[in-house]
């Protein structure tokens, strides 16, 4: 589903590259976990899956579309496969929960009646259904997170990309967020997630990609944060 | 993308950017009836032109007692009357000749200047006699005015269309000055617009990345601003419409027409006809100001 081919990302002004000969592989229906220190270049490998950065070389290729080559026009269409969840939620604060989430349909224009149908569902599934007339402001962080994996999800995306989904939140709304990812992982949708989070990626026991200036150092099936090998 | 999401969209961004929309109606008010003004002189003097240039003749005035050009020894005789006759009669765009008398002539300044004193100074004779033709067009003066020239019995040769002419050139001063007022106005409502769009985007950054990151597409990302700023337009130009009618209806036909009625004036038929103009320049510039901004805020 996703491939890495010895990619390399150096910023403009910046003089050590963020992404370094990356080689990656991943699977429709897995999991994985982009671990590493800060500045270790995980929000940039995914900034490349999106198409928001392009590699200074190699090629990154997802569902055997190479991105770096997808011409822009055909990027928002690219981009609806995909749901992306964000450690700031990303939220309109505007708009309500059933809004925010009506909103990722609206844009790719799915009709009045299509939301009607689905958003209460996947209000179900992540547990607001009570809540879907609230404003953002009147939620909890780990109820913001999960009013935008809601959005993320709603339109059944292939791959989810999670940047830190759980980096503002307390551990145990942050379990509730995993078992969350988890069960939509069950679905069939690939999920990659960079997160700092050591308890709960040793609790997942998930595939895990560490990553340090820009180069994998470990890519370890059902591995532990600290611990490398078995 | 739904027509009712966009227009939701639309009203929300309208209101929000209060202030700024006022700015632009007004602006796009203000310079489109500067538009409409100059597009409505052109049909007025387009109007005059074609009324007066139909009525003009040329003069061909006779020698009388006084008269000292080349071609005069005393009064003009009746034979050389005749064969100024028979020379314009020749001329293919001599239309039609009407013999004026120097008592015809009398008579008809005394109509003009009745009451005044110069009519006690004036006696008939001071008035030469002259043939009146009407041409097929106005430009075939110089054909008339060279066939005639060195005829026995011509005094001179009056085109009344060079006195129009130097009119015209005035008018037409007024209407550039105006057009060039209206174009820097347009300018400024450009200028106008770009910073409205651009103020607006970046008040909603936010909003729009949050779209491109569900995969929105570029269109429909900036359909929502350009709708804005042409929903904006379209009351602008409304209210420029409107003014243009009001001057026609209060102005041109209330008061002017009824005082000047030697002057015709522009139809109600022409006056529509701008309307249309207004509204394409007033949106067209708009939208493409807002679309080349957006280009530029909104990266896609
Ligand atoms: N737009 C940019 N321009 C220049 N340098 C950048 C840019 N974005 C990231 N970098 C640099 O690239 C490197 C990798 O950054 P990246 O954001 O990918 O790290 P990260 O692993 O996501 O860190 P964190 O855990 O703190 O989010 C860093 O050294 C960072 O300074
Ligand atoms: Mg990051």
């Amino acid at each position: 589903m996703i491939n890495f081919d010895n990619v390399s990302k150096q910023y403009k002004n910046s003089n050590t590259p963020a992404l370094d000969g990356i080689n990656l592989s991943i699977e429709q229906g897995d999991f994985v976990f982009l671990v590493g220190q800060s500045g270790s270049g995980k929000s940039s490998l995914l900034r490349l899956l999106l198409k928001e950065e392009k590699p200074t070389s190699g090629t990154v290729t997802v569902d055997g579309i190479n991105v770096a080559k997808l011409p822009n026009r055909k990027v928002p269409a690219f981009r609806r496969t995909m749901g992306i969840v964000f450690q700031d939620f990303r939220l309109l604060p505007g708009k309500t929960v059933f809004d925010n989430v009506a909103f990722g349909m609206e844009v790719i224009g799915k009709s009045k009646k299509e939301i009607q149908q689905r958003i209460p569902a996947i209000l179900e599934l992540v547990g607001l259904e009570e809540k879907a007339h609230r404003l953002p402001s009147e939620l909890s962080g780990g109820e913001q997170q999960r009013v935008a994996l809601a959005r993320a999800f709603v339109n059944k995306p292939k791959l989810l990309l999670a940047d830190e989904p759980t980096g503002n939140l307390d551990p145990s709304t942050s379990v509730g967020i995993m078992k969350l990812l988890d069960r939509i992982n069950r679905t069939g949708t690939t999920i990659v997630m960079a997160t700092h989070d050591v308890a709960i990626v040793d609790q997942m026991r998930k595939r895990i990609v560490q990553m340090e200036n820009g180069k994998i150092i470990r890519d370890q099936e059902r591995g532990m944060y600290g611990h490398t090998g078995q | 993308m739904r027509f009712s999401f966009v227009s939701k969209e639309v009203g929300n961004g309208l209101r929000r950017n209060f202030t700024m929309t006022v700015a632009l109606i007004v602006s796009v008010a203000v310079s489109l009836s500067l538009v409409g003004a100059a597009l409505l002189m052109s049909a007025q003097v387009d109007r005059m032109k074609g009324y007066w240039y139909d009525k003009i003749e040329v003069s061909i005035f006779l020698c009388g007692n006084t008269s000292v050009a080349f071609t005069c020894t005393g009064a003009v005789t009746a034979e050389q009357r005749t064969n100024i006759e028979t020379v314009l009669g020749s001329l293919e765009s001599v239309q039609e000749i009407f013999y004026e008398s120097s008592a015809d002539a009398y008579a008809q300044f005394k109509e003009q200047f009745a009451g005044s004193a110069i009519l006690a100074n004036i006696s008939p004779d001071a008035l030469p006699e002259s043939f009146r033709v009407k041409l097929d067009n106005p430009e075939n003066f110089e054909k008339v005015a060279g066939a005639l020239q060195s005829v026995q019995g011509v005094e001179s040769i009056q085109d009344q269309r060079q006195l129009l002419d130097r009119f015209f050139q005035i008018l037409k001063g007024l209407q550039s000055f105006a057009l060039a007022i209206a174009l820097a106005m347009l300018f400024v409502t450009v200028l106008l617009v770009m910073n409205t769009v651009r103020v607006a985007a970046f008040a909603r950054r936010r909003e729009t990345s949050i779209m491109r990151s569900v995969g929105a597409s570029n269109m429909s990302i900036r359909l929502p601003f350009i709708l804005e700023a042409a929903v904006a337009a379209i009351i602008g130009s409304t209210l420029a419409t409107a003014g243009i009618l009001a001057s026609k209806y209060w102005l041109i036909d209330a008061k002017l027409a009824p005082n000047l009625t030697f002057i015709p004036f522009v139809t109600w038929s022409e006056v529509l006809a701008i309307v249309p103009m207004l509204y394409l320049v007033g949106v067209g510039t708009t939208v493409l100001a807002a679309s080349i901004t957006l280009r530029r805020y909104l990266k896609g």
